[in-house]
């Protein structure tokens, strides 16, 4: 008979051995980008415009340009995703449309990124006659994160207890009143963790931007809304397959500022929900 | 004796579950009316219907005619009936709020106030609920600071800032200690002076404490209404006998 | 006043709550309107089994069958290697890993699930595809391989954090029970927990899977971008996807190859429509 506690033994060690298999590679990625993309971080990398064909000078419009879609997508999607959240979690009920509603989110969440960017293009860019421009850009990129707000939004709003709603209620305290005034208090730090991986989310991503805002090579910045603009992940795919011979530093370099831009919201996220677990009195 | 409430034929479903069944009373200005019952007995859900609150379960159904004041609790606005019948749950749930904020909060919502008379309605409800000694100094510190007892004289405060004309307590001193339980059912009897009372109550003893008239609920059938010392010394019904005395519960 | 400004806020709030079905439809409209006039120099049976993708010749060749395959074979490699892998590390995760070390882990998960593919890509290029290249003795590294590789280590995010909720809602009984009969520890999982959670476990990989047949910039960085006929793993390839994002910038608005960019897209948002749909289901059958 085979001994049950080797095979848990043996069992055990390949589940560890799959457990470094993910979590090395991650550690390894994130410190090889720090170490070789370091050097290449100082003043004028982050606050000149690209030079001789990229191969030199900084990268400032391509940051702007991220922090524009960004702020952009965002000033769309948080309302529409928040107000969508506050449908979902204290005005519908279980019923057809709640299943039909609950299924377009997945599917939002689902739709591979370079179809919104086809979506966008189509829509923004030909048929509203915006232009690639930081406007479609930014609009495609909202509706791209709605999942993530909608989601965490609503599961805030749900962990919210019933029972406060009801006291509210009790008092004579009109539904929307009782939203407004105990619901979303109590709910803001599990919309704002969402709000920022949202944030996140549309500023690593480059397949929505390559046909509906991101410009090849524009060194100056974005005057209006209509313009193109250079962003961040764009520009590191461009300097990384569609340029010869740039100085690896600045490869380096870039996906270190575009790693650390998106790090630094998740760890931000990641703050407020750890201070709010801690604090949470119900 | 003014009736205050008219309940005639009140059926009431959860889905398939029928939880009420053709009950019918009256419910008299400033009094304490206690129902007792075993749970599952429809007790609650008749409470929560007084003031609506069964509308927020999409799966209740509700058949009769409750009459607030002559006028069917139907037709009145909903936020209205909420604010004239105000309702005590069976845990202290205070708000996430200070001391203060917890009281003045219905107030507040029911419209602009000036800044000294809302302190004088939070005094004035905190001292009616026997709470304004052992708060006045510590108003703005978070309510989740008080003791359970003092957190439900704080949900009473907060009931009474905005001056109801019924108020309902259900099960209000289930979690609660004796000394703190004594407070609260003194409280009760003094603010049966100003406000009519219906209290849902496990606990017999209580209902016999502070209850003008008691009604026993039994599997959501109203089995018996009267003055409570007739309940407790002549219960018409067996099934009485055998509740107050302890046979089933 | 209050009751008419509480009217318009409700009825905001439920335009709101259907603005995402209204942009799932959005979206599939306008990839309809732009990608069905491709049917009319194509036949939809030419156009998905046609082989030769030559879509800038005269007259285009709009055959997409290279590119359905060549995104089928990075699927199906980065399948085989992280379902085992994600599945196993959910495992650890859920079950034997203790409680810090477990905190630990799924920060580093989060992390990976953060990293935007962009920068993944570059990394794959710099250090993936030379070692692919010397490992197997090939002419170029940029094969389908990396790319499975690459997609494997973009899904684990995805398996490992969803099979764990499947295995963390594993009724706590199942366990109890089984370890009081004397079963190990392992053989509780194995035999008791796994099965237990197997809906959970299979829309874990579903949607893994969803991911990868949905990633663009990291599979275009490293597969080489040859849209032929793929023979075996260790050849560049094309994907949908990588096809899309490589020529939208060139094509001219209102051309053939416009229209057929538009038309892959049609067949990508059905893709990811059937395999999210299948994992809600297998996700909600538990209920």
């Amino acid at each position: 008979m085979r001994n049950p506690y080797r095979t848990q033994k043996i069992a055990f060690s390949l589940l560890f051995l799959a457990t470094l298999l993910i979590v090395v590679p991650v550690g390894l990625i994130v410190i090889v980008i720090i170490f070789k993309g370091f050097p290449a971080i100082n003043w004028q990398f982050l606050s000149d415009i690209p030079r001789q064909g990229m191969r030199s000078g900084g990268i400032f419009p391509a940051i702007i340009g991220t922090l524009y879609l960004v702020a952009g997508a965002i000033i769309f999607a948080l309302p529409i995703g928040l107000l969508a959240a506050i449908y979902l979690s204290e005005y519908s009920k279980e019923n057809v449309l709640n299943r039909i509603i609950r299924l377009a989110i997945i599917n939002l969440s689902g739709v591979p990124s370079v179809v919104y960017g086809l979506f966008g293009l189509a829509l923004f860019v030909v048929f509203f006659k915006f232009g690639a421009s930081i406007l479609a850009g930014s609009l495609t990129l909202g509706i791209m994160i709605l999942p993530v707000i909608i989601t965490t939004s609503r599961e805030a709003l749900e962990s919210v207890p019933d029972s406060f709603r009801e006291v509210s209620l009790s008092l004579g305290v009109s539904k929307w009143q009782t939203i407004r005034h105990i619901v979303l208090p109590n709910a803001i730090p599990g919309i704002l963790t969402g709000t920022i991986l949202g944030l996140g989310r549309a500023a690593g991503e480059t397949a929505p931007i390559l046909f509906t805002v991101a410009a090849f090579y524009l060194p100056r910045l974005p005057k209006s809304i209509f313009d193109q603009a250079m962003a961040l992940p764009y520009h590191l795919y461009v300097i990384s397959t569609q340029v010869p011979n740039v100085d690896e530093k600045i490869r380096y370099g870039t996906a270190l500022v575009l790693l650390a831009l998106v790090l630094f919201m998740n760890l931000v996220a990641i703050i407020i929900r750890y201070q709010f677990r801690r604090r949470k009195k119900w | 004796m003014v009736k205050i409430f008219t309940i005639k034929d009140l059926n009431i479903w959860f889905g398939s579950a029928h939880a009420l069944k053709d009950v019918s009373m009256d419910i008299y200005v400033n009094e304490i009316l206690s129902i007792i019952g075993p749970s599952n007995s429809g007790k609650t859900t008749f409470l929560r219907m007084l003031n609506r609150l069964n509308d927020l379960n999409h799966n209740c159904k509700m058949e009769g005619n409750v009459k607030f004041e002559e006028e069917d609790i139907k037709n009145i606005e909903v936020e209205l009936l909420r604010k004239r019948v105000g309702m005590v749950f069976a845990l202290p749930l205070a708000l996430p709020l200070s001391i203060f904020d917890n009281v003045a909060y219905g107030v507040r919502m029911h419209g602009k106030v000036k800044k000294q008379s809302l302190k004088d309605i939070v005094e004035k409800s905190l001292q009616e609920a026997y709470l304004w000694d052992e708060v006045k100094d510590r108003l703005n510190e978070s309510a989740f600071k008080l003791s359970g007892g003092q957190q439900q004289r704080l949900c009473i405060a907060r009931t009474l800032a905005v001056e109801p004309e019924v108020i309902l307590f259900d099960e209000p001193c289930s979690g609660l200690d004796p000394i703190s339980t004594a407070k609260v059912e003194e409280a009760m009897v003094i603010l049966k002076q100003n406000y009519t009372i219906v209290l849902v109550t496990n606990n017999v003893k209580q209902a016999a404490r502070v209850g003008d008239r008691t009604a026993f609920f039994l599997n959501g059938e109203l089995i018996e209404l009267n003055k409570t010392e007739n309940i407790f010394t002549a219960p018409k019904d067996k099934r009485t006998d055998g509740y107050i005395s302890g046979k089933f519960g | 006043m209050r009751k008419v400004k509480e009217f318009i806020i409700e009825k905001l709030i439920l335009i709101c709550g259907l603005a995402s079905i209204f942009f799932v439809g959005l979206i599939f409209l306008f990839l309809l309107k732009e990608g069905l006039s491709v049917f009319n120099i194509v036949t939809p049976l030419d156009f998905l089994f046609g082989k030769s993708w030559y879509p800038i010749s005269d007259p285009a060749q709009l055959g997409i069958l290279p590119l359905i395959l060549g995104s089928l074979l990075v699927t199906l490699g980065a399948a085989v290697i992280s379902i085992p892998i994600g599945i196993g590390c959910a495992i650890y995760i859920a079950e034997i890993a203790p409680a810090r070390i477990k905190e630990v882990l799924k920060a580093g998960i989060e992390l990976l699930a953060a990293i935007p593919s962009v920068v993944l890509g570059f990394i794959g290029m710099i250090t993936l595809v030379p070692f692919v290249k010397n490992c197997f003795h090939l002419p170029t590294g940029l094969t389908a391989l990396s790319g499975s590789i690459m997609l494997a280590f973009m899904a684990m995010p995805t398996i490992v954090s969803i099979a764990e909720d499947a295995l963390y809602s594993v009724p706590k009984t199942y366990k109890e029970g089984a370890l009081a009969l004397g079963a190990t520890h392992w053989q509780t999982i194995w035999r008791v927990m796994l099965p237990a959670a197997s809906s959970g476990l299979l829309a874990a990989i579903m949607l893994g899977i969803g991911r990868v047949i949905g990633e663009t910039m990291a599979v275009m960085m490293i597969t080489g971008n040859a849209a032929v006929m793929p023979n075996t793993i260790l050849e560049p390839i094309r994907t949908l996807t990588a096809t899309i994002a490589a020529e939208m910038g060139e094509a001219v608005v209102g051309s053939e190859h416009y229209f057929a960019l538009f038309a892959i897209g049609i067949v990508l948002f059905i893709i990811s429509f059937a395999i999210n749909v299948t994992a809600d289901l297998f996700l909600h059958r538990k209920q």
